[in-house]
């Protein structure tokens, strides 16, 4: 029975620690997707700083039959400051930040990213609200306790704070209505308003936005869609990039990183367990020496006794594995899913893909089968007539 | 038929070397019942692993039904063992996880003779020795004299050429070893070769011929 146990915990080790480690990026990635890129984003080209000719995207968008919703955003740089009021003089320091300009339809964003769920102070946007912005959580002191030269963050800032914001020349003075926190930076350090809003500051009269997030209904293949957009030559005035082509290739090296770095961790807990066996199954046959010596004398063949220890070793890494499976597939995968560990940058679930599993519970067999054949193979070796009268 | 020609066994230690066997010629006819007798240290043993190709001997031959047994490789002995050869211990070595019919079994099955027949063999070799009402019973379960008897139908249960009993009766007391050589006395009766070991003079007169032992020599033999 603990023999069992320790192959369970083996499987576990094996499964668990490299996909919590690759979990946790997928966690990452997979936030980016639920909560900013969607499906599929389509986005501005390097050399513009909007989409040209928005309104016919939106059209051929809204116009697939794929498509469950869509979020434009148009986004430009700005400037943020919170004292200019309580400023006695002009040699006190302004205290502002700069941030990415974001403005939305608060239902269209809210049906792609679910954008309302991450307000942690306040409360989120209406299409009626007038000078009022969410500001993210890394553009305020309190949630960014960081004193860095190059990055600055407001004061004292909680709804109903008036700052003003500085976009393109013109400047407004607005409410912050609520403050966004999320593990998703591209939300964290954005200031959202109301898209007509933004859109009257720096006189984008033309329409035309800078990022298009396309969630899709369910089934509905991104790259599929990414392919029908492109042959209706979206990608001739923007990048259209599933939520995979959109993620940078740091992230994907992180995930190849953490998967290498859990495979290295796991793999010090199959020499545990091959240990462990190869213990086991020597003290086993040792302690059974004479049995084994009285087994040859009476003509069973040392391959017939061989095997049979082999399978001892191969039940145990069996029953482990199962019980591990079920653990796995029947508890800790869907429970981790519903309460993602809280990493500080992303929630991480468990990613143990069955595939990746059947692998390392056959690298267990073989290790396990191996393990307990050697020290079989040394005792069974031995001399016959030696083992049945316990001589060394 | 079992016949040994010059049969010698020494074994080293170091640089001295000590010669336990020291030419031993014998011949057992089938259907014999023979005892071999000595005193601690006189060969018997050694005699009985080299006749039942449990050892190796240093020199001679040894001719099971005319084979040469000399030429066997280490898998036919074992082999043969299996198949032509039955064995009871001293102290029984029974597997203590197995029933008294799965123990008698084994051999059977590994024969691949199939496991309704090995079964079938195993429960008619206990019968004979007369623990038909004790097969699902554990060693552990069995007085001493039931296990040795557990021990004597794994040995017969495949009717081998020849029975080979190493001191059968050393840890029973007089009542099972009287049962014990009664059933080695059914046994022959019944045409079964039997080569045993033993230190005591009663049990001897149970066996056709007795070989006296010493010093590794055959000293004299005598038919009862």
């Amino acid at each position: 029975m603990l023999i069992i146990f320790v192959m369970f915990f083996t499987f576990l080790n094996l499964v668990v620690v490299s996909g919590i480690l690759v979990g946790l990026i997928q966690g990452a990635i997979d936030a980016v997707r639920t909560h900013y890129t969607s499906d599929i984003i389509i986005s501005s080209l390097n050399d513009k700083s909007y989409i040209e000719n928005s309104p016919e995207v939106l059209s051929i968008v809204r116009s697939l039959s794929q498509v469950d919703a869509m979020s434009a955003r148009y986004i430009d740089g700005g400037t943020l400051e919170a004292n200019y009021k309580t400023r006695s003089n002009e040699k006190e320091k302004p205290n502002t930040a700069v941030a990415s300009i974001t403005g939305i339809d608060p239902i269209a964003e809210d049906k792609v990213t679910n954008l309302s769920k991450f307000i942690v102070e306040g409360e989120y946007l209406t299409p009626m609200d007038y000078d009022q912005v969410l500001l993210g959580a890394y553009l305020v002191k309190k949630y960014l306790p960081i004193d860095s030269p190059g990055f600055t963050a407001l004061n004292d800032i909680s709804p109903g704070t008036k700052i003003k914001l500085k976009v393109h020349g013109v400047e407004r003075e607005v409410v912050v209505k609520g403050i966004i926190k999320a593990k998703v930076d591209e939300l964290s350090m954005r200031v959202f308003m109301v898209d007509s809003q933004l859109r009257s500051m720096i006189g984008r009269n033309d329409y035309n936005v800078a990022e298009i997030s396309i969630k899709l209904k369910p089934g509905a293949d991104p790259s599929v869609v990414r392919d029908i957009l492109k042959q209706n030559g979206i990608d001739k005035v923007a990048k259209v990039q599933t939520y995979a082509d959109a993620q940078p290739k740091f992230i994907k090296d992180m995930v190849d990183t953490f998967a290498l770095l859990g495979n290295m961790l796991s793999s010090i807990g199959l020499v545990v367990a091959s240990i462990t066996i190869f213990i086991v199954i020597f003290i086993n046959a040792i302690t059974r020496r004479k049995f084994i010596g009285i087994l040859k004398g009476i003509g069973i063949n040392e391959g017939a006794i061989e095997v049979s220890y082999i399978l001892q070793s191969f039940f145990y890494a069996l029953c482990g594995s199962v019980i591990g499976i079920i653990v796995l597939y029947a508890f800790l995968e869907p429970w981790m899913a519903l309460h993602p560990i809280d990493f500080p940058f992303s929630d991480g679930i468990l990613v143990a893909p069955i595939g990746g599993t059947m692998m390392r519970i056959g690298l267990l067999m073989l290790t396990t089968i191996i393990a307990g054949f050697i020290p079989a193979r040394l005792v069974v070796r031995k001399n016959t007539l030696d083992s049945i009268l316990g001589r060394n | 038929m079992i016949e040994v020609k010059n049969l010698k066994k020494s074994f080293k230690d170091g640089e001295s070397t000590t010669e336990v066997l020291k030419g031993i010629d014998f011949i057992a006819k089938s259907g014999e019942f023979i005892a071999i007798m000595g005193r601690s240290g006189a060969g018997k043993s050694t005699l009985l692993y080299q006749m039942s190709l449990l050892d190796e001997p240093t020199s001679g031959e040894i001719f099971i039904d005319n084979k040469n047994t000399f030429s066997m490789t280490p898998a036919e002995k074992t082999s043969f063992r299996l198949i032509a050869l039955g064995y009871v211990f001293q102290d029984y070595a029974l597997l203590p996880e197995m029933t008294a019919l799965e123990n008698v079994a084994l051999p059977l099955l590994m024969q691949n003779i199939g496991e309704a027949t090995a079964f079938k063999k195993a429960t008619d070799a206990l019968t004979k020795v007369g623990l038909e009402n004790r097969l699902n019973n554990l060693p552990s379960k069995l007085s001493g004299g039931e296990q040795q008897r557990v021990s004597i139908a794994r040995a017969i249960a495949h009717e081998p050429k020849i029975l080979f009993a190493d001191e059968p009766t050393a840890n029973l007391d007089n009542e099972s070893s009287s049962i014990i050589m009664n059933i080695f006395k059914q046994l022959h009766k019944g045409g079964q070769t039997i080569i045993m070991i033993t230190h005591e003079e009663e049990y001897s007169k149970f066996a056709e011929r007795i070989v006296h032992l010493d010093d590794g020599k055959i000293v004299s033999m005598e038919k009862n």
